[in-house]
């Protein structure tokens, strides 16, 4: 049953045998796009016919590693640019949120705090065609009226950092909040008591005691916004992000150049997870 | 007289850490028996192994009669009060005690009416319904009792329950536990490091330190004949003197042995167990056994001078703590609240005596480490 | 506090306040505008329930609706079942020793790309995949067999997807439980199954209901694993969806559909909460 309660043998070893290949069963997938991003194939399939890296540095017309192709890395640069303005908007957005329901109170707030959480209802693929949508309304309703064309308004990158940055704020707000309900108010009271003004006591006492949050909500609105799928895939203009080239690429078929792309991305948000959780660790 | 619970020569181990080092003992049926010991005794471990949580490394345990090695938790014949009392928060007062019977596949309606009996038996008629987070402490304790009782066990094990409750409560948790005992005729061995509660409600007591049993015997005899310097010191209050053995003599059939401590007060005790002259012991003396200012017709009494420190008022049980002249030991002697000694001030020299029953001597221990149980009372 | 404007308050909800009703309200509002128009038959765009009204005649959209909405159910019920053993194994099984390194490596594949995870399971599943190599190889099949694009490894994908969000509240929901309480019920009688009915189920319910509602959300919304392991003729929703708005270019059809989606989520949703007697805000956190 539990640790410290003698098992019969078959139980327990039973036990260890399922929570094995649940771990067999979770990984595998991930192992085998790994290992298949070195083999001397042109398939990212077995039988395996030796080690090579050529699907990262070769150069050749026949095979040409991630490192040399163009499209790939483009869009490997949008999803970075994307990613990069999204943490730091939603992080702003979502740490002034936390403040604003852990703090202040005013009318109809649980109305608006029910409305912060939607977003966690709202399907992502939702999300991405209303603001389509609604975005498409205002383009045609600056045209119409004013006569101006604004880019802004059309499907492409700003409007990809505007759909993931509208649910990752929710998420962002959540990890702040969760952090801000710890803190003890008195210690703003006894700053303010000192002569700090409101805005002295945020800077110096509050952000400080935040800040494993929202280095924390940096890195996961980071790596959410890299990863995003669903709301993107209504948004992307022109310039491709990451995940949707690579889901084009994946639905017409595949080169291991794809599992090289992957070992990357796997290789990256691994370092960057662990390095999240080596600093919440250190931090309680 | 039938045996409930038989444990012979049980021992266990934790890699090279041995918790419980071959202890026995029976229980009695109906008798209410408790393991008192300081934390890390290996009290809890015992119990664990009497439960069913442990097996054993060694030896064997009984209940009723059948030995219960490789038998689990949910088959013996015995339950235990946890120590935060492991109510059901998600069930109802009555779910919880229904509990145990739902698992037996007793039918619904016995459930019912043996509920309603046990909550009534216990002192909460009706509170079926109610929720645990609603219940106060002692009837938390209680309905802990109850959830158990229901299923009849054969020793009912009680595992520091009355820790968590405060002061006044457990006063009077005591006194119920012990009435309630005694109506179900349900043997129980209670564990605790608290010896007032030990003392109160048991039948027996057993002493157990690092491991082992000093003593098992009844609260009167633990108090007034410890069997070891650890016992003499775990249960009540005592003084520790040193001395040593001067002369041995027969006195009326009884062996007295004079003795010397390093201040220069010469004594007389009655001895209990093999003492040589020569020996250094200890000398153990309750507070309550000196006596402050004796009546100088008193005959055979010890008697000597203490300086007065301070007064420790509290109550009936108020001390005086002093200090043998010339000289940093510390005593502490009973203050009875009876008006006499009110004139008794810090700094004051007075007389105390203690009668040579009174005393407890034990040879001192050469070797720390070596088995307690063998040091000659 | 000085009357007058509170300029805390303002600071922090402007940029709140523009947040929720440009990104969120104003384009749910706008989609729901879209959906209740139609073109009549002169050409002209007006008022119609055309859009819902099509949904519901034409069976392959309430098919697809049901199936699935009745799948993610299915992946919800089935993540919990298989995520609910590994938690307890975790907090409750495994020696203290490696309880902190199984909880990490338990929710480190979750931080890579739901893509690249879907990618792993195709060249695993599919018919020159990993898995029918080595059955091939050790003479278990004789002709490679496609185990891709089918219900199952659909199913199978959307689990492994979605585990993450079973897992979080479940440990955390386990990591609270007294064991005390476990041990109390077994020593009352209980054995594997009437405490994890009883006593661990009851406890976790709030994580439980939790985790169902963020699978169940993440899941009916999910168009990658779908479309990329489901079968051809087995269509999710928000394929449905996207067809609409991308290749037939009927935004209203599309907007319609995705009402009903929003409508179906949260209801749902709702209806759990109902059921468990929990509320949003409590749950997610």
């Amino acid at each position: 049953m539990i640790r410290n309660i003698p098992q019969t043998r078959s139980y327990s070893h039973g036990f260890r045998l399922y929570v094995i290949l649940y771990f067999v069963f979770l990984f595998a997938p991930l192992a085998i796009t790994c290992i298949l991003a070195f083999n001397d194939s042109m398939f990212p399939s077995l039988p395996w016919k030796g080690f090579t890296p050529e699907w990262f540095t070769g150069n050749t017309v026949e095979r040409t590693g991630i490192f040399h192709d163009q499209i790939n890395l483009d869009s490997i640069w949008v999803s970075f640019k994307v990613a990069f303005f999204v943490s730091i908007l939603s992080t702003f957005v979502g740490t002034m949120a936390a403040f604003l329901f852990e703090q202040e109170s005013f009318p109809f707030k649980s109305v608006l705090f029910f409305l912060m959480l939607a977003p966690l209802v709202i399907p992502g693929v939702i999300l991405g065609i209303s603001i389509l949508l609604f975005s498409n309304t205002l383009g045609l309703f600056f045209e119409t009226h004013f006569g101006v064309d604004v880019g802004l308004f059309r499907p492409g990158f700003w409007l990809v950092v505007l759909g993931q940055f509208s649910f990752i704020t929710t998420i962002v707000t959540l990890i702040v909040s969760a952090r801000l309900k710890k803190f003890d108010p008195t210690l703003e009271e006894a700053a303010m008591n000192l002569g700090a003004t409101r805005f002295e006591t945020i800077v110096h006492i509050t952000l400080k005691f935040l800040r494993p949050s929202i280095l924390g909500a940096l890195a996961v609105s980071f790596l959410m916004s890299f990863e995003n799928f669903n709301t993107t895939l209504f948004l992307v203009g022109s310039q491709a992000t990451l995940p949707i080239n690579l889901y084009l690429q994946v639905r017409d078929g595949s080169t291991p150049v794809i599992n090289a792309i992957s070992v990357l991305m796997i290789g990256g948000t691994s370092l960057l997870a662990l390095v999240n959780l080596y600093f919440s660790r250190k931090k309680n | 007289m039938q045996t409930d619970l038989s444990v012979v020569r049980v021992m266990k181990k934790f890699q090279d850490f041995t918790a419980v080092d071959c202890v026995s003992f029976d229980v009695e049926k109906g008798k209410f028996f408790s393991i008192l010991g300081p934390s890390g005794c290996g009290k809890t471990t015992l119990l664990r192994m009497i439960s069913g949580f442990f097996e054993p490394t060694s030896g064997t345990i009984e209940i009723n009669g059948r030995n219960m090695a490789g038998i689990p938790p949910n088959k013996r014949p015995v339950n235990l009060i946890f120590q935060n009392l492991a109510l059901f928060p998600m069930m109802n007062v009555g779910q919880n005690i229904a509990f145990g019977l739902e698992r037996q596949g007793e039918k619904r309606h016995v459930i019912q009416t043996k509920t309603a009996q046990m909550l009534e038996r216990v002192g909460l008629p009706g509170f079926e319904k109610k929720k645990v987070d609603q219940l106060s402490g002692g009837q938390r304790q209680r309905v802990a009792i109850a959830r158990s009782l229901i299923l009849e066990p054969a020793v009912l094990l009680l595992d520091e329950p009355l820790g968590a409750l405060d002061l006044k409560l457990r006063e009077q948790m005591k006194i119920e536990l012990k009435i309630l005992q005694t109506q179900v005729g349900t043997t129980f061995v209670y564990i605790t490091h608290d010896q007032s509660e030990a003392l109160v409600m048991s039948d027996h007591v057993a002493v157990m330190n690092k491991g082992r049993f000093e003593q098992v015997d009844t609260p009167r005899n633990l108090y007034s004949k410890p069997s070891t310097p650890f016992v003499a010191r775990f249960v009540g209050e005592n003084n520790q003197w040193d001395a040593r053995v001067i002369s041995l003599e027969e006195h009326q059939g009884r062996q007295v042995a004079a003795i010397m401590t390093p201040e220069g007060n010469q004594f007389e005790a009655l001895v209990q167990g093999q003492l040589t002259p020569g020996d250094e012991i200890d000398l153990f003396l309750r507070p309550e056994a000196i006596v402050l200012e004796p009546d100088a017709a008193i005959e055979g009494l010890n008697r000597f001078f203490i300086i007065v420190r301070s007064i420790l008022f509290d109550g009936a049980n108020s001390r005086i703590l002093a200090l043998l002249p010339e000289s940093d030991r510390e005593i502490q002697i009973s203050l009875p609240q009876t008006r006499q000694f009110d004139h008794i001030a810090p700094g004051d020299r007075v007389e105390a005596g203690w009668s040579p029953e009174s005393g407890m001597m034990f040879v001192k221990e050469k070797n720390m480490y070596k088995d307690a149980g063998t040091v000659t009372p | 506090m000085k009357p007058g404007i509170r300029w805390g308050l303002v600071i922090f909800i402007s940029p709140v306040l523009a947040w929720l009703t440009l990104l969120i309200v104003l384009p749910q509002v706008d989609m729901f505008i879209m959906a209740i128009r139609a073109e009549n038959p002169l050409g002209e765009m007006g008022f119609s329930l055309g859009n819902f009204k099509l949904f519901f005649l034409e069976p392959i959209y309430w098919r697809t609706f049901a199936r699935t909405a009745i799948f993610s159910v299915l992946v919800t019920f089935l993540t919990f079942l298989i995520t609910m053993p590994v938690a307890f194994y975790i907090t409750k099984v495994v020696s203290p020793k490696f309880q902190g390194f199984l909880a990490v490596l338990v929710l480190m594949p979750f931080w890579v790309s739901e893509l690249v995870r879907v990618y792993g399971w195709m060249i695993l599943l599919r018919e020159s995949g990993v898995i029918n190599h080595f059955l091939l190889k050790f003479g278990v099949l004789e002709q490679p067999m496609e185990m891709l694009y089918n219900d199952v490894a659909m199913v199978m994908g959307l689990v492994y997807t979605s585990m993450l969000f079973m897992l979080v509240p479940l440990l955390s929901a386990l990591e609270s439980l007294d064991n005390n309480l476990i041990e109390a019920a077994y020593d009352l009688g209980g054995n594997v199954w009437s405490i994890a009915m009883r006593i661990v189920i009851p406890h976790c319910l709030p994580g439980i209901v939790s985790g169902s509602i963020v699978v169940f959300m993440l899941t009916l919304g999910n168009y990658l694993t779908p479309n990329l392991m489901g079968g051809k003729n087995g269509l999710w929703f928000t394929e449905q969806i996207y067809n609409q708005f991308i290749a037939s270019f009927n935004w209203n059809q599309g907007s319609a559909f995705g009402f009903l989606l929003l409508i179906l989520s949260s209801g749902i949703i709702w209806l759990g909460l109902k059921l468990t007697h929990q509320r949003l805000g409590k749950v997610v956190q």
